[in-house]
């Protein structure tokens, strides 16, 4: 008897105090698993635990040896440090701020990846792929974690390793010594970009730039509803909705990325108030 | 010989009275050991054979909270011999580093227990993901899980400014900066100085206790990586490990 069955003949009363836990055909506390093959925490597990904590403990040790904490110069607010980074964990937040405003980049960004984590088993309904690694049955799944990740450490190991002086590009092999001249690039908002191409006015150029930032959220989020039906039924408007404004938000992240390394493009949208 | 010294111990009036159970050489007092014991009693008595298996878990999360509690430890350590003051503070790591017996061996300790700890928090939550363990019922779980990334990252930075070095002093500078940028409550983000925002009162001074990195924003870090975040985190890991006893482990059955 599954649990389904258990509440319909015994349904929870919030009256009473007690309640029936469970009833089960079987004899064993564990369901859907005949015979029993459990053991003993004590030393089972507790040996594991102690072995891994020895381990972690011996590889700190080791590498302790070879690598100290570092300590630079007492802290001096008259001489900043050029390029000055982040610890590494945030090196990729301030990578973003190359492509992004701070406002973007440092603040809402963060929240968003931070919310977005939240949200993700309650935007997964998907049931199958619990208790197992599978990719073919949770690719989709799959392909927004590891997307979303590759974003957070290939920015990471570009701030660590191809940032230097006034944090411009620098490949291994260039002089890290010598500053680059900021003039070699020179970053354009998009809809100037249009006023040069079709000769219309600031205002028109900011239009095609506010149409396409919002044409692409729009197309984003209806195509896949007409494309991918059963998805959008398994997923209810609601939680789709919120999925599709995530996932086209992370994908813009990258979208900008390119836009930025490859055209020099600086904002697509452009208002008074916010540029992204 | 030895038997018999064993006996003596474990039939002892002492042991009795602290453990309250005899030596866990038999499955009854196996059970006893762990429930009945304040620190073991986090896991059950018993455990399907299949969770024990390596490579589900590859034991991430359990070394995550022994790098925590590492970290504790050290931190505790170097407690003693640090000032909150930016007149002292850089002088003590250097003691720490020179003078101290053990001082270099706890500050290495402790700095790279807490790299390992943001590594190990990421793939200890890389392998929830690949197993699909984060569904239900265990959503809520994944969602006090990020909640204590987050804290990890947050401990991580505030205790970047305490050796108060021109790393931790530029670091925490523009990481301050970027809050300054918050939308509607920050002096430079969008909306923020249409709303009053100014130097002096926007969320960044609320932060640093000031304008800029100084006294008031060590002493508020200070407290920050020392008492409050340690303790959110220790009440979320508490809630984290209740709800997988709670909540079912997620493993093969």
């Amino acid at each position: 008897m599954d649990e389904k069955v258990t509440r319909e003949i015994f349904p929870r009363d919030s009256r009473k105090s007690y309640g029936l836990v469970e009833l089960m055909k079987k004899t064993a506390p564990i369901v859907k698993k005949e015979p029993e093959d459990t053991v003993y925490v004590w030393p089972n597990l507790l040996m594991i635990e102690i072995i891994c904590a020895i381990l972690v403990t011996v590889g700190l040790m080791v590498l302790i040896q070879f690598e100290h904490a570092p300590l630079r110069s007492l802290a001096d607010p008259s001489t900043t440090p050029n390029p000055m980074r982040a610890p590494w964990y945030f090196l990729g937040l301030q990578e973003l701020l190359v492509y992004f405003d701070p406002w973007y980049a440092g603040v809402v960004l963060p929240g968003m990846i931070i919310v977005g984590l939240m949200l993700f088993p309650y935007l997964d309904v998907n049931p199958k792929g619990v208790g197992y690694y599978t990719y073919s049955e949770r690719k989709f799944a799959l392909f927004n974690y590891s997307f979303g990740f590759a974003i957070w450490w290939i920015t990471i190991i570009i701030g660590t390793y191809l940032r230097g002086l006034d944090w411009q590009w620098y490949w291994p092999w260039s002089n890290h010594l010598e500053h680059m001249n900021p003039a070699l690039v020179t970053l354009i908002p998009l809809h100037l970009i249009f006023v040069n191409w079709f000769h219309v006015s600031e205002g028109v150029g900011k239009l095609f730039g506010d149409i396409i930032f919002i044409g692409y959220f729009a197309l984003g989020t209806i195509i896949p509803m007409i494309v991918w039906k059963p998805m959008y039924k398994a997923m209810g408007l609601w939680r789709y909705l919120t999925f599709s404004f995530f996932f086209l938000s992370m994908m813009g992240v990258a979208l900008k990325i390119v836009l930025r390394l490859l055209f020099n493009v600086k904002y697509v949208l452009v208002t008074p108030w916010i540029n992204i | 010989m030895l038997q018999k010294i064993k006996n003596e111990i474990v039939e002892s009036q002492i042991f009795k009275s602290v453990f309250r159970h005899g030596y866990p050489d038999n499955d009854l007092d196996r059970a006893y050991a762990i429930f009945s014991s304040v620190f073991l009693h986090i896991h059950p008595v018993k455990v399907r054979r299949s969770a024990l298996r390596m490579r589900y878990t590859f034991c991430l999360g359990g070394i995550t909270l022994f790098l925590f509690i590492i970290l504790a430890v050290t931190g505790i350590w170097l407690m003693f011999y640090y000032t909150p003051y930016t007149g002292l503070a850089y002088r003590n790591i250097k003691d720490l580093q020179f003078v101290i017996f053990g001082g270099n061996l706890m500050r290495d300790l402790h700095r790279f227990a807490a790299h390992g700890m943001v590594l190990f928090v990421w793939l200890h939550m890389t392998r929830v993901f690949l197993t699909g363990a984060y569904k239900a019922p265990r959503e809520f779980n994944w969602v006090v899980g990020v909640v204590l990334l987050v804290n990890t990252l947050v401990l991580s930075w505030t205790g970047y400014l305490l050796p108060w070095d021109q790393l931790a002093y530029w670091a925490v500078t523009v990481g301050a900066k970027m809050a300054s940028y918050t939308p509607l409550i920050g002096q430079n983000g969008p909306w923020g100085p249409q709303l009053g925002f100014l130097p002096t009162n926007d969320i960044m001074f609320m932060l640093l206790g000031g304008t800029v990195v100084g006294q008031n924003a060590l002493i508020r870090f200070y407290v920050l990586h020392c008492v409050v975040l340690p303790l959110v985190v220790t009440v979320f890991l508490a809630v984290h490990f209740w709800r997988i006893r709670k909540d079912g482990f997620s493993g093969p059955l």
